[in-house]
């Protein structure tokens, strides 16, 4: 089998532009829905675009490749921005963009594997993704695949326990191939994460766990990818997790100032005024 | 709780003169006289995982009581030991079947259906992965009390699309499931009898061999017509003989496999008129084996006469294996007892 690079390894294009085009494509989509997960996808977006344009191996033609680093979303409701990213990465064409949300459309709201090339997993219920990585990891150290397995989760799935028993389960079987993608942003359904379960210093409680533990800021583009390398190089025989803070809706300040944003709402007006404020902030 | 329980509570009991059988968590059913197989579950998967290297095996600490220590100490490399967590033994085993595996996951029937529910759903069901989920402990086959009685599993589980359900009798169907289920594409979830387990359906139909899939008369009779599931396929089959003797004839068919149901068959021998059609399932009579068939039948014109032997709508009593089923109606007695008050 030939070594596939990494995509786009002689890109000249910047992580910064990329996760500009992912947050673009995002508001976008919104607009088409007239609402949507979108501050959960631009706080994401530098995460995302450091994974699929610094981290991972995959083939855009062959989303299915044997050789892949598997990215599961676990975190069914950020489809919005996975799809950004699969378009950006060339595994979901561009001009299905408009189809987000509607009948008959390969991209649904909530992420479904069945629907979309590029979706590992049926997300919808959340704290599932970790424990089926754990699956994967495992699968693939028996087929001697040296393959990565990459979790996205976020600050809300920590509170479930089947969380909790992934965490365990990960460090039972030493599942080094395996690195967790913890999107901080301390919002959930009906408020702040951190006010609802006591989450304690959570780097610390994954690295007592038996976890290589780092956290960082998540818009940081250089900190993030700092700790992908970090992450993939850490010891063997450990699992690997990178608590990520973000701001939701990262990269629009208007939006970026309202109080409820787990569902943060946007009038029919203001989508073009959001993609505006962008504009004005893109990268080189 | 039951209403005998929430009375006892407050009243101090006497040690009884004659000492029944405890309330122990396994309770053999090797009881009945038959001959019996050690861990028949346990052997055939590691007959089967010898000609097939996709096959692993999972259990939330229950390997043990679930016969997948046999497969475990044979092939240690090929089992995962998950620990007391439900949740990520169904999730672990869906991705490890998303990497071309054909995982079995142990637990018990209580865990499977109550605790991990939402992870074989999502996960397993609706991905349509080659998951087999095969659990001991079915219905009341422990005298240990509710948190341990898989009373309604079945009914849990024959809502879930995609998902293959397996009840079966003795020792002969355990065996010769495991690599039917395994060849199976898709997801199944599988009720299991464990340890010494009695072997039954040979003695009657010296050729019978497990179907999935397909109802199979074991037995043929004039006047009553018991299409029964798992262990009640043993008890219809011994009160068939004590009917006998009062003339009595009744037919045996076996439904192993309850999703998909048999339709044909069920329908084809039901509508053979003249005789009273009993149900009978280790499960309670709502949501399971009586109710499909019941659904089956009337929707297709076919009205017999129509009885449902099961368990109540309740949580049952912790106590002795034997006395249970006698309170509930499982026994031997109590199966040709109902019956003779229907005809």
């Amino acid at each position: 089998m030939t070594e596939l690079s990494r995509v786009p390894a002689a890109s000249n294009v910047s992580l910064a532009l990329r996760a500009w085009n992912i947050r673009r494509r995002a508001l976008l989509m919104g607009e088409v829905q007239g609402q949507g997960y979108i501050g959960q996808a631009l706080g994401v977006a530098d995460v995302l675009a450091a994974s699929y344009f610094h981290a991972l191996r995959y083939d855009p033609k062959n989303p299915e490749w044997e050789g892949r680093d598997r990215f599961l979303l676990s975190i069914g409701h950020y489809a919005i921005a996975l799809y950004a990213v699969l378009m950006e990465a060339g595994i979901l064409p561009e001009d299905e963009l408009e189809t987000y949300g509607m009948d008959d459309s390969r991209m649904p709201m909530s992420g479904m594997a069945s629907y979309t090339p590029g979706m590992e997993i049926t997300g919808g219920s959340l704290g599932h993704g970790l424990g089926i990585a754990v699956g994967m990891a495992m699968g693939l150290k028996r087929k001697g695949n040296p393959a990565f397995v990459y979790n996205l989760m976020s600050d809300g799935e920590l509170g479930e326990g089947s969380t909790w028993e992934a965490v365990m389960s990960a460090v039972q079987h030493r599942l080094d191939n395996l690195i967790c993608l913890v999107d901080f942003n301390d919002q959930q359904a009906d408020g702040k994460t951190t006010a609802a379960l006591a989450t304690g210093d959570e780097r610390a409680k994954w690295e007592a766990f038996g976890w290589h533990a780092q956290r960082v800021d998540g818009n940081d583009l250089s900190a993030v990818v700092a700790a992908f390398d970090a992450a993939r190089a850490a010891p063997a025989g450990k699992p690997r997790v990178i608590i990520f803070d973000t701001t939701m809706c990262k990269g629009v300040p208007f939006l970026e100032a309202r109080e409820i944003t787990h569902f943060v709402r946007v009038e029919a007006d203001e989508w073009s005024k959001a993609l505006t404020v962008l504009e004005e902030g893109k990268p080189a | 709780m039951t209403l005998a329980s929430m009375a006892r509570k407050h009243e101090p009991r006497r040690v009884p003169e004659v000492k029944v059988a405890t309330t122990a968590m396994i309770a053999s059913l090797a009881a009945e006289g038959y001959d019996t197989v050690a861990a028949p579950f346990g052997h055939a998967l590691v007959d089967l995982a010898k000609s097939d290297e996709r096959i692993v095996g999972l259990s939330a600490d229950l390997a043990k009581y679930t016969d997948l220590h046999i497969f475990a100490n044979a092939m240690p490399d090929r089992f995962y030991q998950m620990g007391m967590a439900e949740q990520v033994l169904m999730s672990a085993a869906a991705g490890l079947a998303r990497e071309g595996f054909i995982p079995f996951a142990t637990t018990y029937a209580v865990f499977a259906s109550r605790r991990a529910y939402d992870f074989i759903a999502m996960a397993i069901a609706e991905e349509n992965l080659p998951v087999k989920i095969v659990c001991a402990l079915p219905g009341l086959t422990t005298g240990y009390g509710p948190s341990h009685q898989a009373t309604e599993d079945l009914a849990i589980f024959r809502g879930l699309p995609n998902m293959t359900l397996i009840d079966p009798c003795d020792a002969t169907d355990v065996a010769q499931m495991v690599p039917v289920i395994a060849a199976h594409p898709g997801p199944v979830y599988a009720r299991l009898l464990r340890g010494k387990v009695p072997s039954v359906l040979t003695r009657y139909k010296p050729d019978y061999q497990f179907q999935l899939g397909r109802a199979q008369m074991i037995r043929e009779g004039r006047d009553v017509l018991v299409v029964s599931t798992g262990i009640m396929t043993m008890r219809a089959l011994d009160a068939a003989e004590v009917l006998s003797k009062d003339g009595v004839d009744v037919a045996v068919l076996h439904v192993p496999t309850i999703k998909p149901l048999d339709r044909e068959t069920i329908i084809a021998e039901a509508a053979r008129g003249g005789r009273l059609v009993v149900t009978a399932e280790n499960h309670t009579v709502v949501g399971g084996l009586g109710e499909a068939v019941a659904g089956t039948l009337l929707q297709n014109g076919i009205t017999p006469a129509f009885r449902m032997i099961g368990l109540p709508d309740e949580f049952l009593e912790a106590g002795a294996l034997p006395t249970l089923h006698e309170i509930y109606g499982l026994s031997v007695g109590k199966v040709a007892d109902q019956i003779r008050g229907w005809l």
